[in-house]
């Protein structure tokens, strides 16, 4: 017996409020009035434009200053690498390790694991989904950790103001940084899991035919 | 009949076990929806706790510190506001939104949603205000606040005596209880109420 998805059958699914429904019948949900869709609406183009936009600003967003902090010994920048480098020497290893996964690891990886899904979907390349299906869960999963270091750096400046030795101020860095996580977990959201499926059932009705 | 949302597999209802748990798609291992007793009762109830520690989270400082005597200390509104002085408008705003504003409109929504159908009556708007409850939930973002908070006392250890504030121990609070909250909620089980519920 081959799975069937409920496309085949002429069904949707409803994004809002789950009901499933069938597209002949009406576009839209009969339960709470959505429009039904099958998939989500020009979900690949949608997703690599975001995709694009969030790997552009991952440069500046690593190596523009994300705070700069200004004492009588001078100004210095901190860039987020420089921030991991920071904890790392004064011991807090453990700490140091979480912001560099958070800041550095998963945004990368975030990036990299949607261009490797998209492309899979895109080209239909062949072979077992689960393992995609259980890398998207994942990216929904750990993207919205990444925000750390903006709030690191939103609670130093506020803190260290005028009054004492040293002022702290954001960098333009910080900007672009929320800005890639922002967008990359837009691009997440704007892909539809299901089209990592879709075409095992194609080749399954293909090997039943045969 | 239903589907699975992440892959699109037609399922019979029938066929799934009804035990309470989570109940998960036999192809991709999705949670289709939870079953458990009294969930929208437990919701509620964690939703006005929540609702609470948000408010009082928010009024007190977060940290303080020392520096030569001097005693500094901000709210998370407090940090927004420099960051909006600092020229940093659209930090600000999400600094705002991730933990302030989404998951005010969150908690409010679900409120909203649970009190009149606790009682077997419809919500007024109860598909726009199911919406907003479903788009402002991966925005909010008090766990990784929190570790946030945790990071910078660390950071500023170095320059001067720090004080964690009464609103350290509300966001951690609040932390445990909005998990606790989302693995409860089953939208499922919220429309199923909304059918039973008159009009």
């Amino acid at each position: 017996m081959s799975a069937m998805s409920a496309r085949e059958q002429g069904f949707a699914l409803c994004e809002v409020c789950g009901r499933l429904g069938k597209v002949a019948e009406s576009e839209r949900c009969l339960r709470c009035g959505a429009r039904l869709h099958y998939r989500r609406p020009s979900s690949l183009e949608r997703s690599w434009a975001l995709l694009i936009a969030a790997y552009a600003l991952y440069l500046p967003a690593n190596l523009l200053p994300v705070m700069e902090t200004q004492s009588l010994f001078g100004v210095q920048s901190d860039t987020i690498m420089s921030g991991v480098a920071f904890l790392w020497h004064s011991g807090s290893w453990v700490l140091a390790l979480i912001v560099f996964s958070a800041s550095i690891v998963v945004p990368l990886l975030k990036l990299l694991s949607l261009t490797v899904l998209l492309i899979s979907v895109q080209r239909r390349r062949p072979g077992p989904r689960l393992p995609r299906a259980r890398l998207y869960r994942l990216l929904e999963l750990i993207g919205r950790w990444s925000m750390l270091d903006v709030y690191v750096v939103a609670i130093l400046v506020a803190l260290v103001q005028a009054q004492s030795l040293a002022t702290m101020a954001p960098g333009p860095g910080v900007l672009a940084f929320a800005a890639v996580v922002v967008l990359s977990m837009l691009a997440t959201m704007a892909f539809d899991p299901r089209l990592i499926w879709d075409r095992v059932q194609n080749e399954e009705i293909r090997r039943e035919s045969n | 009949m239903t589907a699975c949302h992440e892959c699109d597999l037609l399922l019979r209802e029938l066929t799934l076990p009804i035990t309470a748990g989570a109940v998960s798609c036999p192809r991709c291992g999705a949670v289709l929806y939870r079953v458990s007793h009294d969930a929208l009762e437990r919701t509620l109830a964690l939703t006005c706790a929540a609702l609470v520690l948000l408010l009082v989270g928010n009024l007190f400082p977060i940290v303080g510190l020392n520096i030569q005597g001097h005693h500094v200390e901000t709210t998370v509104l407090g940090a927004a506001r420099q960051l909006w002085r600092d020229d940093m408008p659209l930090v600000a705003l999400v600094l705002l939104a991730t933990t302030v504003l989404m998951p005010l409109i969150e908690l409010c929504a679900l409120a909203w949603l649970l009190l009149p159908l606790r009682s077997g009556r419809r919500p007024p708007g109860f598909v726009i205000i199911f919406r907003a409850l479903q788009l402002a939930h991966p925005w909010a973002m008090v766990e990784v606040f929190i570790l946030g908070v945790l990071v910078s006392l660390v950071k500023l250890s170095h320059l001067a005596d720090v004080l964690p504030g009464p609103a350290i121990w509300c966001f951690g609070a609040l932390m445990l209880v909005l998990t606790v909250l989302s693995s409860l909620l089953d939208h499922r089980a919220l429309w199923q109420a909304w059918e039973a519920a008159q009009e």
